[in-house]
């Protein structure tokens, strides 16, 4: 029982001091750029439950979701065609790791030249970014599966599409799922630096709007809001992960 | 072969990129041989350079501090199975904020100059540093742990002879990760900021329409990402050259 209570305890007690700490210390403060937690705290309940939720959380997690979602269906596709066929995985090696070096908000700014300011622009960043690590590891994991498994499928004469779908995919699926997780992280920052430069609504243009007429616990609220997004979205990919990959521990342990 | 197949392919790319440019299919894209061409300008007039010498102080000094603030918050995280556990949940919410978000904060409190840039790279990348000093530090075997105890060895050679050596392949995987973010979030803020460096340099083309110039500093970008990756796992691999992780390469 006690153990059970230091499990969730002991977790909870550093987030409490921090969030108390802030709040002391900034409980007096006259500095414009450091409110008192308190006014964040309430401008954040006035702004954010749930008056402008529809207005820019909506379009903020559309990019982010569309845009990996196009990311992983890209990626895990191309992903096994390139690990199953070794030579082409080789031919292209250099160029996807090229691909995968150029930093993607650089190329916000042609994106903004060719597509304009708009969703489609800022969906287009996100899967120019995102991409590369559900791509890279899907390739590694397929490449990675068993040699032995290799064998056993081809002396059971098994059909191509259940090798790929029966054990190339689920085999491959903890390293998969671990691309997702870094492309969900590249996503979010990207949906954040496009908004910055090119958007009319959305969390990023909410918090440009309040730095530059100087309100600054409503930019808080808003910074506080996007990181909050940040870990949930993480923490329902762990959920789905630990759903999808139940097997996989099973069969380890 | 492989060199060969691997040329092709790049032939191949730039030469569909060649070809859709100058029959105007990519509308203001530039061709590849005239991107190449400002490019070699760049090199050549020496214009580059100054941009080249902000992006890499920005990129460098992040690094430094998140290598050595990351590894003094690691260690003692790691050594301790209650400290780790009091500490993972806060640092899982640290790590999944976006750096960029703190972007209009520094401006206000900076400026658009190095110190923003160095302060948004380095909280891009302290956490890597911190959660692989923190796996690092959690490897350590328990029967070597045992083994030195029992043998009463000294605090200093515990440290200097088991904790560094199981901590070090896995801290040398967090800098590579950490430099590689930290080049990452130093242009992504030159670029939105915009504060010097190749960031500032493609928002510059771009705005007055300079896009051979424009692209050839998205290219330097790439290459400059791919220099400094390669020379962090060469380096990786030959300081690491005795550790069974990068033993096996034979087998």
């Amino acid at each position: 029982m006690t153990q059970r209570i230091t499990r969730f305890l002991l977790p909870a007690i550093v987030p409490a001091l921090l969030v108390a700490l802030w709040w002391m210390a900034s409980a007096g403060s006259t500095s414009i750029f450091f409110p008192p937690l308190a006014k964040i705290w309430q401008r954040f309940h006035e702004l954010w439950i749930f008056d402008l939720v529809g207005e820019h959380v909506v379009s903020s997690l559309n990019s982010v979701l569309i845009g990996l979602g196009i990311s992983i269906v890209l990626g895990v596709g191309l992903g096994i065609v390139l690990g199953l066929n070794d030579a082409i995985a080789t031919a292209v090696g250099p160029l996807l790791q090229f691909m995968r070096y150029l930093p993607a908000v650089a190329m916000l700014p042609l994106a903004i030249q060719l597509m304009g300011i708009g969703p489609d622009m800022r969906v287009l960043i996100v899967v120019l970014g995102a991409l590369w690590p559900v791509l890279l590891n899907t390739v590694d994991g397929v490449r990675g599966v068993h040699p032995a498994l290799v064998d056993v499928a081809k002396s059971n004469r098994l059909r191509p599409i259940d090798w790929v779908v029966r054990v190339v995919v689920p085999s491959a699926s903890p390293q998969i799922f671990a691309g997702i997780r870094a492309s969900l992280a590249v996503s979010v920052i990207l949906m954040f630096a496009s908004e910055l430069m090119g958007a009319s609504q959305g969390i990023g243009y909410f918090i440009l709007e309040t730095q530059r007429q100087f309100s600054l616990p409503e930019m808080w609220s808003g910074m506080i809001l996007l990181g909050v997004i940040g870990y949930l979205l993480n923490v329902i990919l762990l959920l789905v992960e630990r759903f999808a990959l139940d097997w996989h521990r099973e069969s380890r342990s | 072969m492989n060199r060969l197949s691997q040329l092709g392919v790049i032939v191949l790319v730039l030469g569909a990129w060649q070809v859709a440019a100058a029959t105007g299919q990519l509308g203001a894209v530039p061709t590849p041989l005239v991107v190449a061409g400002a490019v070699l300008g760049l090199v050549l007039d020496g214009s580059g350079w100054g941009p080249l010498a902000e992006t890499l102080a920005s990129w460098f000094i992040s690094l430094l501090l998140a290598v050595v603030i990351g590894v003094i918050i690691g260690f003692p995280l790691g050594v301790s199975r209650v400290t780790y556990r009091m500490s993972v949940v806060t640092l899982d919410f640290l790590r999944t904020i976006p750096a960029l978000v703190f972007v209009p904060l520094v401006v206000l409190l900076y400026g658009a100059g190095l110190q923003s840039t160095i302060l948004l790279a380095f909280f891009g990348a302290v956490w890597a540093m911190v959660m692989q000093t923190i796996y690092g530090a959690r490897d350590l075997d328990p029967v070597a742990r045992d083994t030195f105890r029992s043998f009463g060895v000294r605090r200093w050679d515990t440290v200097t002879r088991l904790l560094l050596p199981t901590a070090l392949p896995y801290m040398a995987t967090g800098v590579r990760l950490a430099a590689a973010i930290c080049l990452l979030i130093s242009i992504s803020a030159q670029i939105v900021i915009p504060a010097g460096g190749f960031g500032e340099q493609i928002v510059v083309h771009q705005l007055s329409g300079a896009l051979p110039e424009m692209f050839a500093y998205i290219v330097l970008c790439g290459v400059l990402g791919m220099a400094i990756d390669s020379t962090f796992r060469w380096f990786e691999r030959s300081v690491l050259a005795w550790h069974p992780s990068h033993r096996k390469v034979s087998s």
